[in-house]
């Protein structure tokens, strides 16, 4: 008999890790897919911020598939998902994130890859009942029919709680072996996950995406509101991962490096920003993200060094680059805690 | 054989692994492609990836920001 071939979209977490695993043990050639949109949680805090340094850093995608044996696919739809992110036709969840439509998104992408690599289905980590806006019971045919993938999508851990598809009605594989796993309970996923002798699994708190987090998604907002456009590059969206956001003016807003390993990060980024930092005293680098005039360099640089270690002294000398320019110096008197606006951090 | 070097500096994972695939596809078995990146997470991640799709990591080498991971490319 032919062995069938299923791609699995593979975040990381345990529930695509389990759904990959069911079918993989039904003898089907299973290979992950994981896409990058630029918002994933994954790996990019780790990386930038020294005092993560300590922890392991993995991919957790990578991982899955390291331990499930299988090949990882992963592809930057950094481009692509823009459409998903600014005009989300299912609308967004309590923060920016559009995460059905994000759904769909990535279905029809599988759907798109195994067409053109010659696999025979789909299959998703999504239980029923799971996440409020996109693995609902409503959802799921939502999520199958807009994808494109109709009944090629198999769910293999709440598959007996929906209808059948291609997969189980041609006997590829074996619907009795499927689940029938539903709600935000998530005993029944650590059962199975000991019942296949996995004792490690990611467990990412506040889910794999920056869009559901609600901090994150007032800096989106604010860089929207600011630029007058719903419009943003990888740029704009990894910086917005990194420093203390402060917008002390409409026009202008300081990303303050938090600590040695966000200063170096942001160091990159020097060329395209105005850019100040302490020289009289150890303190952050700071980018000026916008238009800044000298009164407003005066209190970005006032600004600046109340993050500095001449917090409490009478004046600290910051040196300013404009883009393309030479640096120059400035003594300011850093600014009080007080004088900081209630609005002005994002 | 043919020995590429790729530019994969200040950019964060996942997207070295993201370069070093698109460029390993692309490339012939038994090329030699050699990483240049700076995210301190590469240096699990693209081992790792060449693991589970059948290259061969040559060798790590590590200059203080700077990591170069050599790679060749097998049957996979």
């Amino acid at each position: 008999m032919q062995q069938r071939k299923a791609v699995a979209l593979v975040s990381g977490g345990l529930d695509s890790m389990l759904a990959a695993k069911v079918i993989q043990e039904q003898g089907v050639h299973v290979e992950g897919i994981n896409f990058f949109t630029g918002f994933c949680v994954e790996g990019h805090t780790h990386a930038i911020r020294k005092k993560d340094k300590a922890k392991p850093k993995r991919n957790n995608a990578l991982w899955v598939a390291e331990q499930l044996g299988m090949k990882l696919h992963i592809i930057d739809v950094i481009e692509e998902y823009k459409d998903v992110v600014l005009n989300p036709k299912h609308g967004y969840g309590a923060n920016l994130n559009p995460c059905l439509d994000c759904k769909v998104f990535m279905v029809s992408k599988a759907v798109e890859w195994a067409r053109k690599h010659g696999f025979d289905f789909i299959i998703t980590g999504e239980v029923i009942g799971q996440r409020p806006m996109s693995q609902r019971k409503q959802t799921m045919p939502i999520v199958s029919a807009e994808s494109g993938a109709e009944d090629l999508l198999l769910r293999p851990l709440c598959a007996k709680n929906l209808p059948e598809t291609k997969p189980e009605r041609e006997g590829w594989v074996n619907r009795d072996q499927l689940h029938d796993f539903s709600g935000r309970s998530r005993k029944p996923q650590f059962a199975l996950a000991r019942e296949f002798g996995f004792t490690d699994w990611a467990q990412p708190a506040g889910g794999c995406c920056f869009l559901t987090d609600a901090q994150y998604s007032v800096k989106l907002s604010d860089l929207w509101q600011a630029r007058g456009k719903r419009q943003y590059e990888i740029d704009d969206i990894m910086l917005l991962k990194v420093g203390r956001h402060i917008r002390p003016r409409p026009h202008f807003k300081l990303i303050i490096g938090r600590e040695e390993g966000e200063n170096r990060f942001m160091e990159g980024y020097r060329k395209q920003f105005i850019h100040l930092k302490t020289v009289s005293h150890m303190g952050p680098l700071a980018l000026l993200d916008g238009v800044a005039n000298e009164d407003d360099l005066q209190l970005a640089a006032r600004i600046v060094a109340r993050y500095s270690q001449g917090r409490d002294a009478d004046q600290v000398r910051v040196e300013i680059t404009r883009i393309n320019e030479t640096p120059y110096e400035i003594d300011v008197a850093p600014i009080h805690s007080d004088d900081i606006k209630e609005g002005w951090v994002l | 054989m043919s020995e590429i070097e790729l530019d994969a500096r200040n950019i964060l994972c996942p997207l070295p692994v993201i370069r070093t695939q698109d460029k390993i596809n692309s490339m012939a078995v038994n090329d030699i492609l050699v990483v240049h990146c700076t995210d301190p997470g590469a240096i699990v991640d693209i081992p790792t990836w060449c693991r589970i799709n059948g290259h061969e990591v040559l060798g790590i080498d590590e200059q203080d920001r700077d990591i170069a991971i050599r790679i060749k490319v097998c049957e996979s």
